[in-house]
């Protein structure tokens, strides 16, 4: 290739044409991403930073007290202090971490549950389905709210079990999601094939029918996040979640909610307590443009075929 | 169906056979959830006792405490005492205000949901009377100036307001309507001997928050509901025949759409009753919700299971209320052929 003085078609038709990568395949797709989808994507990055370099960037630390609670906002305390005097800059960026960390791993944590059941009750088909589906109908009936709530106040509060606890509650919304998406593949004559050839279930599971019904659940990973994130965030604000002094963005809503109060006094000290409200509703505003696109961008490549 | 119609007179329209069929789902699945909330007092770990009455309880105290409970006796016993109570409106009695001594000042908890009850009651009643009526003006209104600035400002705007937490739109409620220009109370503080004018406004705060959470899904189904039919052929007949716009979605949309519109607002009704928690704490409106939170603080588990027992019915039977709608209102179902 290196001597082209010579123009030659032979060559070019000749030349060997080589896949493009997977970065450029993954950039040629973002490259026709509408502006709500890199908006959304935008929103995430941005708390990711904060959540990985909560130290660095924090100015104080997440449970530093200083003398003064309920200072005002200034150079030293940006958005001034908490009832007991720590700087709430510094926990809202803490809060980022923690609040989406323990968002994140409930959200694998119910995905792991309710994706693996679902998967064996829809290759399974028997009496096993049957027990776990009407299982799910029941305990879909109760609120999740107040189911949270109820269990909450047995195990009481704190970051395990509210973990564990609302992985369970909306395992069983992914469980209906998987089992209804993967029934209908489980069904093709590849997986009759793969079970006739003595696979295991797990490679049933994992090989044959998991890559097939991948878009409804990334997407519907996106949406339990945010609700995950939601419920997370309203039993924190309710004070039965995150307990102190861990930061997190919930429960700084309820520490501060008093000085709305003095909104006519100082309007920057009403802002306080809707900064980390408005935090959680950015970060489910972003995720939701995020997998509009995505969810859009998986029903036009089906609509081509 | 087939049997119905070999029954001959006695045979049960296939309708009211189907409406049977739900409601009895809906009572087994009550049922089965009512266990659910019942076996939890079986998961408390076993020194609660002493965690109820105080470190300083004697072991005849705890001892009388467990046998209140009743948990020397079977589990399936227990389960028909409470239930059984519970249909006659005894909810056991609350763990708070006994202390170590043995000294009993504890409320009954039927006496503690009462007056809340009749207050969560009001607001969710208060926010459907203001929410219903204008998700259905925003949603056909929508439907009828689709693609326009209205239609697009209404789409950006709800879509919002659902990924907002409820107490995130109601601490700008309190921002805007109550301190910075204070024209409604930012706590709405109800009391028994108010007038129902006083009662409004003192909750309208928490039940415009509600109506702003539910409006939105409210309005885009209804929308979504009426958009899907006008692609049917009848709808294109109807233009062809030189209807106005109006007419066409006011008279052969509308009533087809009708079934779906029902089903979301019964569902959405039911979100509402669990959505009262959050809003009840921010506004320190004396209703379930609060109550359940400050029981779920202090584990005072006999009133949190009233409190779940409640919500949960309540989500139940509109969710019921949503599918029976749904049944109704299929003018296709109404007619067996």
């Amino acid at each position: 290739m290196s001597d082209s003085a010579q123009y030659s078609a032979a060559a070019e038709v000749g030349q060997v044409r080589t896949r493009r990568s997977r970065w450029e395949r993954t950039w040629i797709e973002l490259k026709k991403a509408p502006f709500t989808a890199w908006i959304g994507m935008a929103i995430i990055a941005f708390y990711l930073i904060l959540a990985v370099f909560a130290p660095l960037i924090a100015p104080h630390g997440e449970a530093e007290v200083f003398a003064v609670p309920f200072a005002p906002w200034s150079g030293e305390h940006l958005l001034g202090t908490d009832q007991i005097g720590r700087d709430i800059f510094s926990r809202l960026i803490y809060g980022a971490r923690n609040t989406i960390g323990i968002a994140l791993a409930t959200t694998f944590l119910a995905f792991l549950i309710g994706g693996g059941l679902g998967l064996v009750a829809a290759i399974n088909r028997s009496w096993l389905d049957q027990l776990i589906s009407r299982g799910v109908d029941v305990f879909m009936a109760i609120p999740s709210l107040i189911f949270a709530l109820m269990l909450l106040s047995i195990f009481g509060a704190s970051a395990w079990s509210l973990i564990v606890i609302i992985a369970l509650i909306d395992s069983t919304r992914v469980f209906r999601l998987t089992r209804a998406v993967a029934v209908n593949v489980a069904v093709m004559d590849y997986v009759e094939a793969a079970r006739l050839r003595g696979e295991g279930l797990g490679w049933v599971m994992r090989r044959e029918i998991l890559p097939n019904i991948m878009p409804p659940l990334v997407a519907e990973f996106g949406l339990r996040f945010c609700f995950v994130f939601l419920t997370i965030a309203s039993l924190s604000f309710l004070g039965v979640g995150i307990q102190p002094p861990t930061a997190d963005w919930g429960s700084m809503v309820r520490e501060t909610a008093q000085l709305i109060q003095f909104a006519q006094f100082d309007i920057r000290a009403a802002f306080t307590p809707l900064i980390p409200a408005a935090a959680i509703a950015l970060i489910t505003v972003g995720v939701n443009f995020l997998v509009d696109w995505f969810l859009q961008k998986s029903s036009g490549l089906r609509d081509v075929k | 169906m087939r049997t119905a119609r070999v029954e001959g007179p006695l045979s049960l329209h296939p309708v009211l056979a189907t409406i049977l069929k739900r409601l009895g789902l809906g009572l087994i699945t009550l049922f089965f959830v009512s266990i659910i909330i019942f076996s939890s007092i079986n998961l408390l770990p076993g020194d609660f006792g002493e965690a109820v009455l105080g470190q300083a309880a004697t072991e005849e105290t705890v001892a009388a405490f467990r046998r209140e409970l009743g948990l020397d006796q079977p589990a399936v016993v227990r389960y028909f005492d409470w239930i059984g109570g519970v249909v006659q409106g005894d909810l056991g009695t609350s763990f708070s205000g006994r202390a170590s001594s043995g000294i009993d000042r504890s409320r009954s908890v039927a006496e503690l949901i009462g007056p809340r009850l009749e207050n969560t009651l009001f607001l969710a009643a208060l926010t459907a009377v203001i929410a219903v009526p204008l998700a259905l003006f925003l949603g056909i209104t929508a439907a009828l100036w689709r693609n326009t600035w209205y239609d697009k400002s209404a789409s950006v705007t709800t879509l919002t307001t659902i990924s907002f937490p409820e107490f995130f739109v109601a601490y700008i409620l309190i921002l805007l309507l109550g301190t910075l220009w204070p024209v409604f109370p930012s706590l709405a503080n109800v009391q028994e001997d108010m007038t129902l004018g006083q009662r409004v406004y003192a909750s309208i705060l928490p039940a415009l928050t509600l109506t702003l959470v539910i409006v939105a899904h409210m309005m885009r189904m209804t929308r979504a509901a009426i958009i899907n039919l006008l692609a049917s052929p009848y709808i294109e007949m109807a233009r062809l025949k030189g209807e106005s716009p109006r007419r066409v979605i006011l008279k052969h949309a509308l009533p087809n759409a009708w079934a779906p519109i029902a089903t979301v607002i019964a569902f959405n009704l039911a979100y509402l009753v669990v959505g009262v928690v959050v809003v009840e704490v921010v506004f320190v409106y004396p209703g379930v919700g609060q109550l359940m939170v400050d029981a779920v603080s202090s584990r005072d588990i006999p009133v949190v299971q009233a409190c779940a027992l409640f919500f949960a019915s309540a989500y139940i039977l509109l969710n019921l209320l949503a599918d029976v709608i749904g049944i109704v209102t299929n003018p296709r179902l109404l007619h067996p052929k």
